[in-house]
C-alpha cells in the first residue's frame, strides 16, 4: 500500500484518516471473505482489488487522465455508461459502502438521511477516497429526495451534472428518458472533447452489453442445485463492477462462470446439501458493505441471488444493438434503462414481477427484503414486496439496517429464526 | 437422559428440565447478571445439585446469551422456542404468540404447530420489559407492583415511545403532581399500545393469543393488551418458561455431543 501514498497525497486527501480507513479493511475482508472455504480460484482476482482497492484501479484512472481522457463518478444504475464511454470517457461507481464516512456526511446532512448517501457525501467530503477526488464530473440523478439535495451540496466541491429521471413509466417518461439521454450525451461530448458518433455508440453499447452478459452467466450458474459460489464472493464481483473497467470485467466474470460452470457439472458446492437458499431483495450494498450477506451465510443460510442495485437490476436486459442513427440508439438506451424496476418508480408492479420471477428460477427457500435505514422508496415498497410474496406462499423477512455493527446480533437472531422457520 | 432447556435471556436465565416421559420435573430462573458465561456455570451447578448431572442431560441453549453456554449441545432462537414451549403449554395448533421480554418484543405466528411468521422490535427499548422496568424504577415501585397499581388509574398518557424521552415524561408527570396510579396507568397504556402496534403486522384472527415472557405476570398488562387487540390474551404460570421449554422439547431430536471427559 505504501507505493500508493505519492499518489493520494498528490489526490489532496486527507493521509492521516484515510490510514485509519486502511487499517480496519484488511481485517474485516479476512474475517469476512477469506474465512469461507472452497472459494471459486477465479475470485483471486477481485480478492486482489480489494488487497489495494484505493491503489490499482485509481493510479489506472490517473494514467487514463494524462492522457486527456476524462473520468465520470456515478452513483446509480439509471445512468448510462455506453454514452460516457462512447465519447471515450471512464466511469466509476461511487457509492460509499462504509460507516467510516457517514460521521463525515452527518456533518452535513441530517441524520435521517439513508447511510448511502452519508456515507457518499461524508466520503468527498472527509478527503477520504480516492475514487472521490480523481472523478473530474460527478453525475447525479434525482431518484430519491435525499439524493436530489445532496448533489446540490457536493456540487459547491465538484462539478455535477444531474439526469431528471421521470417517476412513471407511461410513454412520454420514457420519451423524456431518452430526451435526457441526449442532453446528457451532449455535456459527455462537451466536457471530453469527443464527438459521439453512430460507430462509436454501437462499439460502447456492445461493450456494456457483454459485461451484463458475462455478470448474467455467473448469475445463472448459481441457480443450480448445488451452489458453486457464496453470495459474498457473487456480490464482491458485482461491487467491484461498478469501478473495473467494462472489458477486463468481461474478461473476468467469464472467467469465473466458466469455473462455476464446471463446478455445477461436477456438483461442487460451498454449502453442505440442504442448505437453504435466500434471494436477497432491496437497496443496494455498496462496498465494502457485507454485512447482511455475511450475517446470512453465517446462521446456515445461502444467497443464491441480489434483486438489488448491486445484483440483477445492473445486468438484466439488453440494450438493442440494431440501432444504426444516434437517435435509434439513444431511444435504444432509454428503453432498456426504463426497464429496470426502482423503487423510485410509482407504479412499480415489475419490481414485484421480477422477484416472483427470480424466486421461481433460484429455486428460494425464502426471501429476505432488506432496506438501508431511512430509505422511505424501499422501506414503503417493502410492505407490497412481502405482501406479494406471502400470497404466493414463499416466506419473506423484512429488515430494515443501516452500515453500523450495533444491530448485528438482532440481525442474526431474527436470520437465524428465518431460517430456522425454513424448517 | 434428562432434556435440559436454558434460556438465557437479558434479565433472567430460565431454564426447564424435562424426564425422558416428557414430563417437566425442574424449572428455575434466575438474573441473568453481568456475565452469560458465568450464569450458565451457575446453572450447570445448580441442576448438578438437584440431581441432573451434565453427562446424563442434552442441552439446548436459547435466548441472546444463547452463545454462552459452552455445554449446550445445540442454539436454537428465541422465536422457535418460544412457539414450541407456547404450543406444548396452550396445546393449540394454530395461534399467535406475544412474548415480551427484557429487551424485545417478538409476535409470533403459529400455523400446524410451526412458525409460520413473526416479527420483532428494532434496537428500541419501548413496549418491552426494560420500558416497565426504568418507569418502575423511576417512580420507586417494583414492575409488578406498578401493574396493579395501573388498573386503578386512568386518564393520563405518555405520548413518547422512546423509553428515555418517556422517563423524562414521567418525571415530569410526577412534578406536576400526577397521581401516582395515573401514571402507572399510562406506563401501562404506553407498552400495551406498542405491542399492539406491532401486532398489526400479523393477523391475529387464528386461532387463540396468549402472552409468554417475563412480563405475563402483570395481570392488568395482559387485560389492557387484550382490550386493545380486541380479543383474549391467555397466559399460563408456567409462560415465562416458554422458551426454556420450548429448548427442551427441541432437545429430545438433538443427539448429544461427545460425552465431557475432562470435568468442570
Amino acid at each position: 500500500m505504501a507505493n500508493y501514498r505519492g499518489m493520494w497525497e498528490q489526490l489532496g486527501m486527507d493521509l492521516e484518516s484515510h490510514d485509519q480507513l486502511c487499517a480496519v479493511l484488511p481485517t474485516a475482508f479476512g474475517d469476512v471473505y477469506l474465512s469461507q472455504e472452497n472459494r471459486p480460484e477465479a475470485m483471486s482476482f477481485w480478492d486482489m482489488v480489494v488487497a489495494d482497492i484505493h491503489g490499482i484501479r485509481p493510479a489506472e484512472l490517473i494514467e487514463e487522465q494524462k492522457k486527456g481522457r476524462k473520468v465520470f463518478g456515478t452513483f446509480c444504475v439509471y445512468v448510462p455508461d455506453e454514452v460516457v464511454i462512447a465519447a471515450d470517457g471512464i466511469v466509476t461507481g461511487l457509492c460509499g459502502g462504509s460507516q467510516f464516512w457517514v460521521p463525515g456526511g452527518e456533518q452535513v446532512l441530517p441524520k435521517s438521511t439513508c447511510p448511502l448517501i452519508k456515507a457518499s457525501v461524508g466520503a468527498r467530503l472527509g478527503r477520504t477516497c480516492p475514487f472521490f477526488r480523481i472523478a473530474d464530473m460527478y453525475v447525479g440523478e434525482t431518484t430519491c429526495d435525499g439524493k436530489k439535495k445532496a448533489w446540490e451540496i457536493l456540487g459547491k466541491d465538484v462539478p455535477m451534472y444531474i439526469m431528471d429521471m421521470p417517476q412513471m413509466k407511461r410513454e412520454k417518461d420514457i420519451e423524456k428518458w431518452y430526451e435526457e439521454i441526449k442532453d446528457f450525451a451532449g455535456v459527455v461530448e462537451k466536457f471530453t472533447g469527443n464527438a459521439i458518433t453512430p460507430e462509436k455508440l454501437k462499439e460502447a453499447i456492445h461493450i456494456v452489453n457483454e459485461k451484463r452478459r458475462a455478470l448474467a452467466r455467473v448469475y445463472e450458474a448459481r441457480k443450480a442445485d448445488c451452489i458453486p459460489i457464496s453470495g459474498k464472493d457473487a456480490l464482491l464481483m458485482m461491487q467491484i463492477a461498478f469501478f473495473d473497467d467494462p472489458v477486463r470485467c468481461t474478461q473476468m466474470a467469464d472467467k469465473l462462470a466458466d469455473e462455476l460452470e464446471q463446478r455445477v457439472k461436477d456438483g461442487v458446492s460451498v454449502f453442505p446439501e440442504g442448505t437453504k437458499r435466500i434471494l436477497v431483495t432491496g437497496t443496494p450494498m455498496a462496498i465494502p458493505n457485507w454485512k447482511l450477506h455475511h450475517i446470512i451465510e453465517t446462521s446456515g443460510a445461502a444467497v443464491v441471488c441480489e434483486e438489488t442495485c448491486t445484483g440483477t437490476r445492473y445486468f438484466e436486459n439488453y440494450v438493442d444493438e440494431a440501432g444504426q442513427t444516434l437517435d435509434e440508439q439513444y431511444r435504444a438506451i432509454a428503453e432498456r434503462y426504463m426497464g429496470i424496476n426502482c423503487a423510485c418508480f410509482t407504479p412499480n408492479t415489475g419490481r414485484v414481477d421480477d422477484i416472483l420471477r427470480l424466486a421461481k428460477e433460484y429455486h428460494v427457500d425464502g426471501v429476505i427484503d432488506v432496506n438501508l435505514k431511512f430509505c422511505c422508496l424501499y422501506d414503503t415498497e417493502g410492505y407490497t414486496v412481502e405482501k406479494a410474496l406471502k400470497d404466493a406462499g414463499i416466506p419473506v423477512l423484512g429488515i430494515e439496517t443501516d452500515y453500523t455493527d450495533a444491530d448485528a446480533e438482532q440481525l442474526r437472531t431474527r436470520i437465524e429464526a428465518f431460517v430456522e422457520m425454513l424448517g | 437422559m434428562y432434556y435440559v432447556g436454558i434460556d438465557i435471556g437479558s434479565t433472567c436465565a430460565k431454564t426447564a428440565v424435562f424426564n425422558g416421559d416428557r414430563e417437566m420435573v425442574l424449572s428455575f430462573v434466575q438474573p441473568t447478571g453481568w456475565s452469560s458465561v458465568d450464569t450458565a456455570e451457575e446453572i450447570r451447578k445448580k441442576l448438578l445439585e438437584e440431581g441432573v448431572p451434565a453427562e446424563e442431560s442434552v442441552f439446548v441453549a436459547t435466548g441472546y446469551g444463547r452463545v454462552s453456554v459452552p455445554y449446550a449441545d445445540k442454539m436454537i432462537t428465541e422465536i422457535t422456542c418460544h412457539a414450541r414451549g407456547a404450543v406444548h403449554l396452550f396445546d393449540a395448533d394454530t395461534m399467535t404468540v406475544i412474548d415480551i421480554g427484557g429487551q424485545d418484543t417478538k409476535i409470533i405466528a403459529i400455523e400446524n404447530r410451526m412458525v409460520s411468521d413473526f416479527v420483532m422490535n428494532d434496537k428500541c427499548s419501548a413496549g418491552t420489559g426494560r420500558f416497565l422496568e426504568v418507569m418502575a424504577n423511576t417512580m420507586a415501585l417494583r414492575p409488578d407492583e406498578l401493574c396493579e397499581l395501573a388498573r386503578t388509574g386512568g386518564g393520563t398518557y405518555i405520548s413518547s415511545m422512546c423509553t428515555v424521552f418517556a422517563e423524562s415524561e414521567v418525571t415530569s408527570l410526577i412534578g406536576r403532581g400526577e397521581k401516582k396510579e395515573n401514571i402507572a396507568y399510562a406506563v401501562v397504556d404506553s407498552i400495551a399500545g406498542k405491542v399492539a402496534s406491532q401486532c398489526s403486522r400479523l393477523s391475529l384472527d387464528r386461532g387463540i393469543v396468549c402472552l409468554t415472557g417475563g412480563l405475563c405476570e402483570c395481570g392488568y398488562l395482559r387485560e389492557m393488551l387484550g382490550e386493545k387487540l380486541h380479543c383474549e390474551v391467555r397466559t399460563s404460570p408456567e409462560s415465562r418458561y416458554a422458551g426454556a421449554i420450548g429448548a427442551a422439547l427441541a432437545a429430545f431430536s438433538v443427539k448429544k455431543k461427545r460425552a465431557d471427559t475432562g470435568g468442570i
